[in-house]
């Protein structure tokens, strides 16, 4: 079932007119008739979850904005999308931006913010163009700027460069960004909705939570709560990557099992080159690797479904979370303690230095991971790492340190014959030439 | 004036009464002794200070009276305020000590340990922290962060690589000048604390930025390598300075100014001036007056860190009711020599307790005579 994705494929859907023609901007016509309360109730009644990764009731959120007396308040869409594997909200915005743009309109008439912000990834470059492109034909044809519609509600959509840092996603260092200050996240409390951007009350949400705002408003908060299953309601992107036929963003209604989505020609259409499933995230890179026995199983034995509940099922220790949405697929060929590196590799690099399990700790960990991948890793390392890993966790200012040490964490725990494979084998983990083993020149295999 | 609520709290065990909005590790403070948990960042005199080092995590087992969930999470103690009937475990949690053993050797691992060469040895915090507690040993095994050294300006000497990036300096640099010069640059572990291309400092207060510093990064560059702190004697004194409160503690050997600071309570942090202000103190005060005849002496400061300086025992030290004369039987005081423990070995003939006032090199250059 298709809801964000509909009319993604139309020609020229990226215009305004094309876009009105398809039946566009009806539930903005639709939302003014109404009370913002009734807006944030349809909301809460269709079970809409965040679509950021922590997936936390957006009705509720909205519903806990302090609205003090003379004090402007505000909506953010984050859309500093950079968790590794995630790239559904670029999608979204290249190539049906007024669907954002218009989510944006209802969202911020029911939450009351005059000056909404867009805070974009300074990678998506051409996507602020795009964007901009799309206010400005919203703004003449009345669906922005003063007295929208001749309802005397204004609303202006400002978009907003970050400059390259992961950190930025995070809401608090976000608003920081968006201040013009260093991204460092904030100590919470007091949280955004009491104390945002300028000190004002502000809600931060994913582009793709604002984006389900349209449908919920166009069929009813109840009628969309039908789609899906228990608490997962509605559609869900997921940006399928890695060793896949058919790698892409997929909507999904959150009733399909995971086996289905990974070998069903609808969607991911199998593991390329006829190999087998290894191993996969998903739900970005920070939440744990799962192997493909408990991938398409949960410990129960029970299938597992693409949807939040049965995806984090089992806690830590069999499960995972639904996350973002960057499902990353590993084959048989791809190494565990390689990717696990490569992800240790990134989060020291975007740790903000704030507080010092996060800024020593990645660090840390990169090196030592380093070091196994490299034929230079002791035992000892292993359980170093996992004790570095679980001094970080949960001792942070923001999610960044969690983020880091789950996937250590996971690897470890489902994979730890690999790792011991590693430092057993010195000489072989270096001749290795991992994913191109098969299909690799001669020459390049003999380095 | 309403009347100011007041909430109970139970630190380790310990039950205090505070007003509501005070932190934890300020009722902590409070009850004293072992029961604070260490800060290396937070810093009561500086706003929108902590959070950031991760060393006063404390478990909070009660959330409060009405809401008796424990959180589910560690918290930073310096930025959560405490509730009413609120149950926080300290050193009483197996938890927090495992943690902040795991935080203190996260600030270790990429620091360069030169404790034999730094000046803030014996008045570091991180040796404090480390002694308390930290392990004797370390797991890290590979070559730790460095940067260079950089003047900023003729008296602070930013050495980088000592730096625990706790943001004090950054939080005073902000709070004390009018325009922003000196903050952060990159992330991560390679973050830095700069100013934009190693720019000078010329505030008149930002000598101050060496005080906050809780470990060697900032130092006096009037002071470095002259002297070990521990050799050197805290003295209270004062100035009429016509920019800062002038109430200064000078460190001294014999009678010798080797380094003015502002005083400093308990915690290591700047006292209060006479006049209720904090008692930051000008760049003229902290590197211009060395000399003790620019001040006012107060009397030997009271310092009861329990680091290596307080080995002077200034603890409670009160002045005595009786003059020297009196108990020296009318004697006037004069200098004293040292010679008086081997006059018994080479004049056995001069008794030294029959001489008239205290045995000085003048007696004993006098040849022999009948004196008695």
């Amino acid at each position: 079932m298709k809801l964000l994705l509909e009319k993604a494929h139309i020609e020229n859907i990226r215009l305004y007119d094309v876009y009105r023609r398809e039946g566009g901007y009806r539930s903005v016509e639709k939302a003014l008739k109404m009370t913002p309360d009734e807006i944030v109730d349809q909301v809460k009644r269709s079970g809409l979850r965040g679509r950021g990764g922590a997936g936390f009731p957006t009705g509720m959120k909205w519903s806990f904005i302090a609205k003090p007396e003379g004090v402007p308040r505000h909506l953010v869409c984050n859309a500093d999308e950079s968790e590794p594997g995630t790239f559904k909200d670029r999608y979204l915005m290249e190539f049906i931006p007024h669907l954002l743009i218009e989510g944006l309109i209802v969202s911020s008439f029911a939450l009351g913010s005059n000056v909404t912000y867009i805070y974009i990834r300074g990678e998506y470059a051409w996507i602020v163009d795009i964007l901009e492109q799309a206010i400005i034909e919203a703004k003449n044809n009345g669906w922005l700027g003063k007295n929208i519609q001749g309802t005397g509600f204004d609303c202006e959509i400002y978009v907003q460069r970050g400059a390259g840092a992961y950190i930025c996603g995070e809401e608090t260092a976000l608003i920081e960004s968006l201040e013009g200050k260093r991204g460092n996240p904030r100590i919470k409390p007091p949280f955004p909705a009491v104390k945002g951007v300028w000190d004002r009350p502000t809600v931060v949400n994913n582009v793709e939570t604002l984006a389900a705002v349209v449908p919920i408003i166009n069929m009813g908060g109840d009628e969309y709560a039908k789609i899906g299953v228990g608490k997962s309601t509605g559609t869900k992107l997921i940006s399928a990557c890695g060793n896949l036929n058919k790698p892409g963003v997929y909507e999904i209604d959150m009733t399909i099992s995971v086996e289905e989505f990974i070998y069903s020609d609808k969607y991911c259409g199998g593991i390329a080159n006829g190999r087998k499933l290894k191993a996969c995230i998903p739900g970005g890179s920070s939440v744990p690797i799962l192997p493909a026995n408990l991938l398409l199983k949960t410990a129960k034995g029970e299938t597992r479904y693409m949807n939040y509940e049965s995806l984090s099922d089992g806690g830590f220790a069999t499960g995972s979370m639904m996350g973002s949405g960057g499902f990353i697929v590993l084959d048989e060929d791809q190494c565990v303690v390689r990717h696990t590196l490569t992800l240790a590799r990134f989060y020291r690099h975007e740790s903000c230095g704030q507080c010092s399990p996060c800024r020593e700790g990645t660090g840390w960990m990169e090196k030592i991971l380093k070091n196994i991948e490299y034929g230079k890793g002791k035992m000892s390392d292993i359980d170093l790492l996992w004790d570095i890993q679980s001094r970080i966790e949960g001792n942070t200012i923001c999610p960044l340190g969690d983020a880091a040490a789950w996937p250590v964490a996971a690897a470890i725990r489902h994979f730890r014959d690999e790792f011991e494979w590693h430092v057993f084998n010195p000489d072989e983990c270096l001749k290795r030439n991992y994913g191109l083993a098969h299909y690799a020149d001669e020459r390049a295999l003999a380095v | 004036m309403s009347e100011q609520q007041l909430f109970k709290v139970t630190i380790d065990n310990i039950t205090i009464e505070v007003p509501a909005g005070t932190t934890i590790l300020n009722a902590a403070r409070k009850i004293g002794g072992d029961v604070a948990p260490p800060a290396m960042c937070y810093y009561s005199k500086l706003q929108g200070s902590g959070g950031k080092c991760r060393t006063c995590l404390v478990e909070v087992s009660k959330g409060s009276e009405k809401d008796p969930r424990p959180m589910p999470k560690l918290v930073a103690s310096c930025r959560t305020t405490v509730m009413d009937g609120m149950e926080v475990k300290n050193i009483t949690s197996p938890r927090v000590t495992d943690a902040r053993a795991g935080v203190v050797e996260f600030l270790l691992i990429n620091h360069p340990l030169d404790c034999p060469i730094c000046d803030q040895a014996g008045e570091c915090h991180l040796q404090d922290l480390g002694y308390d507690h930290g392990k004797a040993g370390t797991r890290y095994e590979f070559q730790r962060r460095t940067f260079h050294k950089v003047s900023l300006g003729d008296y602070i000497q930013l050495h980088m690589t000592r730096c625990i990036l706790c943001y004090r300096c950054v939080f005073t640099a902000d709070q004390m000048t009018a325009k922003r010069e000196h903050g952060v640059l990159d992330r991560g572990d390679h973050a830095q604390i700069a100013t934009f291309i190693e720019r000078n400092l010329h505030n008149e207060f930002i000598g101050n930025v060496i005080d906050v510093c809780p470990v060697g990064a900032l130092t006096d560059r009037t002071f470095r390598f002259k002297n070990r702190v521990w050799f050197t004697k805290p003295v209270d004194a004062h100035r009429n300075c016509p920019t800062c409160c002038g109430e200064v503690q000078l460190w001294m050997r014999g009678d010798e100014v080797f380094r003015v600071t502002a005083r400093k309570d308990e915690w290591g942090e700047i006292k209060d001036s006479s006049d209720g202000k904090t008692g930051w103190i000008c760049n003229t005060c902290r590197f211009e007056k060395k000399h003790i005849s620019d001040w006012v002496i107060e009397g030997p400061s009271n310092i009861n860190r329990h680091s290596v300086i307080s080995q002077g025992h200034y603890v409670g030290v009160e002045k005595p009711a009786e003059t020297f004369e009196k108990v020296m039987d009318g004697r006037k005081p004069r200098y004293f020599m040292d010679i008086h423990n081997v006059s018994e070995v080479n004049r056995p003939d001069i008794e030294l307790s029959l001489l008239d006032g205290p045995a000085t090199a003048k007696i004993f250059d006098e040849p022999q005579k009948d004196n008695k």
